[in-house]
């Protein structure tokens, strides 16, 4: 009963903000509007939810439909032993989003993990820069357009 | 290009490198400290020598094929990794494994923990100096080993635990072998607590170094010994219990002050927190029902014989399949046909069971789970390891992530070794475990 009711106490807050809530496989899980992202995280941690963990951040690339990416966050409380799923789309003409770092530690290394293999621009974040590629690396390897044999060497390979 | 530690670095501070080729690096990461004589004012963690395009490479291969790769993520627990996945997808697909598989992969997986627990405290402790606990450690890993191995047929890159079950059943020395390994590794622990626990050496690099507050660990999506050393009592098998864990009787051990003793300390209770997992499972293990064969025909034999009419004799499989013949399969596999292995002696007698095999393997058929997504996480050697997958229908993982737990500890070093000595990055480096496989996937 209790699962239920914080994504309602969500939708009663941002009305404007949640599209669509549901439950996929046990899990609750709500799309929002992108603009609303940042007042909705802050309000799953300091709300009635205390959602007071960010246990993972990830981004799928839907190469083929409109708002072409979607972030993924996973969101956990450890008083209620619950887990959420927020999910909002991105299009590919605007690839800002607001960045997390101001209400979880570990969203600085996980933004900049998504910022280098999709391209996302966290917009807030202190330093973002590439995490696992190297500086002048080309493109974003995570993307579905990102060929799987492509090679970038630093120092050219041997024939 | 400058990093940022290079441009904000003070003129009159030293820039020091240690890694990515430094032997308590483990490997494959960089720290840039910025020094006045010893200690750290400042440093930047660099990630990624180690990447391999693990989430991109699954995007190209099946869902069965892809197993492999996952124990190569962290490598010294490579059967909770597959584990993960392999429940990940089970998930998706709805597939439950049989009791006496539930209660193999709950064994391998806590006996995966220990060595995992192991590896880590005993790199940790020759790092420190302490290089006869190291050996003691590396001893009783190594007759874990011989389990996992008698079993599994590998050491590290098992590829045990299979969509639906377990790829074998237990070979028939596995409980002395166990035994064996539970006495030993019992007597290690020991002989370690005799070692360190009171070492004045090893107290005074750990106790109160590397501290970390509970706000701090939850901010930072700690999870696993490292979280509990804060006495935050989270464990994924007590949280969200899958397999059998909650028929079983154990505790969690927490720690009190989050310094890299108290991480050191509930790794070793959560050793004999395992072992007794081990004992326990071991005695409930549900008894296989298969009878012992002995003189099978050899495969060529037997598909020469099954032209002529429908065979149904034993048949000898190669060595490799040990444990996986057919009549093996009710107590290891899922009944549900099409998302386990067809059994060989069907294919290589049997036209069905050939046309199974190939509708199993061929590309665009086999396991192909409904269109969604899914987020299963199991409790692994650093804490919560999750996997999140996206599928379109079709016979490949559309996106699947991993939630690293060491990722989410490691980003945690800039802040507990600043204002330290340099030495103390090497016992706080060391009580995390970092694995550069996991970590940069």
């Amino acid at each position: 009963m209790e699962e239920k009711a914080i994504l309602e106490l969500v939708r009663i807050e941002f009305p404007a903000g949640v599209r669509e809530t549901a439950n996929s496989l046990g899990d609750e899980v709500a799309v929002i509007e992108k603009g609303a992202l940042l007042q909705i995280a802050a309000f799953l941690r300091d709300g009635p939810g205390k959602f007071d963990m960010l246990l993972d951040l990830t981004c799928v690339d839907y190469a083929r439909e409109d708002p072409r990416f979607e972030m993924v966050y996973h969101f956990f409380s450890l008083s209620r032993n619950q887990r959420i799923r927020i999910k909002t789309r991105l299009g590919e003409g605007d690839l800002r989003i607001s960045s997390l770092t101001s209400l979880w530690k570990n969203a600085d290394w996980l933004e900049r993990e998504v910022y280098d293999l999709f391209g996302i621009h966290f917009e807030g974040h202190p330093d973002l820069r590439r995490l696992f590629m190297y500086d002048g690396f080309e493109g974003h390897p995570l993307r579905k357009d990102y060929p799987l044999r492509r090679r970038q060497p630093l120092i050219r390979l041997k024939e | 290009m400058p990093t940022r530690i290079q441009k904000q670095a003070r003129p009159d501070t030293m820039l020091l490198n240690m890694g990515p080729s430094h032997p308590a690096m483990h490997g494959t990461i960089r720290i840039m400290l910025e020094l006045d004589g010893e200690r750290i004012l400042n440093s930047e963690v660099e990630v990624g020598y180690l990447h391999r395009g693990f989430e991109k490479t699954c995007e190209h291969r099946t869902y069965f094929n892809l197993l492999p790769y996952t124990d190569r993520l962290n490598y010294v627990s490579p059967l909770i990794n597959n584990l993960g996945y392999v429940m990940t997808v089970e998930k998706m697909l709805g597939v439950e494994a049989p009791e006496r598989a539930q209660y193999i992969r709950v064994l391998m997986s806590e006996l995966s923990r220990i060595s995992d627990h192991l590896t880590c405290l005993a790199a940790m402790a020759m790092e420190c100096g302490a290089f006869t606990a190291f050996l003691y450690k590396m001893k009783a890993r190594e007759f874990l080993w011989d389990v996992i191995e008698q079993t599994t047929g590998a050491r590290m890159t098992t590829s045990y635990i299979r969509i639906g079950g377990v790829r074998a059943d237990l070979h028939p020395g596995f409980d002395s072998a166990l035994k064996k390994a539970v006495e030993e590794t019992r007597g290690v622990l020991k002989d370690v607590h005799g070692l360190l626990d009171k070492n004045k050496i090893f107290l005074n690099r750990t106790r109160d170094v590397g501290v970390i507050s509970r706000e701090d660990a939850v901010s930072y999506g700690w999870t696993g010994p490292c979280l509990r050393s804060t006495g935050i009592s989270y464990d994924v098998r007590k949280a969200h219990p899958y397999l059998v864990y909650d028929k079983l009787k154990w505790d969690v051990p927490l720690g009190e002050r989050g310094d890299n003793f108290d991480r050191y300390m509930v790794r070793m209770k959560e050793m004999e927190q395992s072992l007794r997992i081990i004992e326990q499972a071991a005695v409930r293990l549900p008894k296989s029902s298969r009878a012992f064969i002995a003189g099978g025909l050899p495969p060529d034999e037997a598909i020469k014989e099954s032209r002529h009419r429908r065979f149904r004799k034993e048949i000898e499989l190669s060595p490799n399949l040990e444990g996986s013949e057919e009549s093996h399969y009710p107590d290891i596999l899922a009944s549900d046909k099409g998302f386990v292995v067809p059994p060989k002696e069907e294919t290589y007698t049997s036209i069905e069971g050939l046309i199974d095999h190939f509708k199993f393997f061929m590309r665009g058929h086999g396991l192909r789970p409904p269109k969604g997504e899914v987020y299963f996480s199991v409790e692994g050697g650093n804490g919560e390891l999750g996997y999140y997958i996206v599928s379109d229908g079709t016979d490949r993982p559309y996106r699947l992530h991993l939630r690293a737990p060491c990722f989410h500890v490691v980003s945690a070093l800039e802040q507990l070794i600043r204002g330290r000595y340099v030495a103390d990055v090497i016992p706080t480096f060391g009580s995390m475990n970092m694995i550069g496989g996991e970590l940069d996937r």
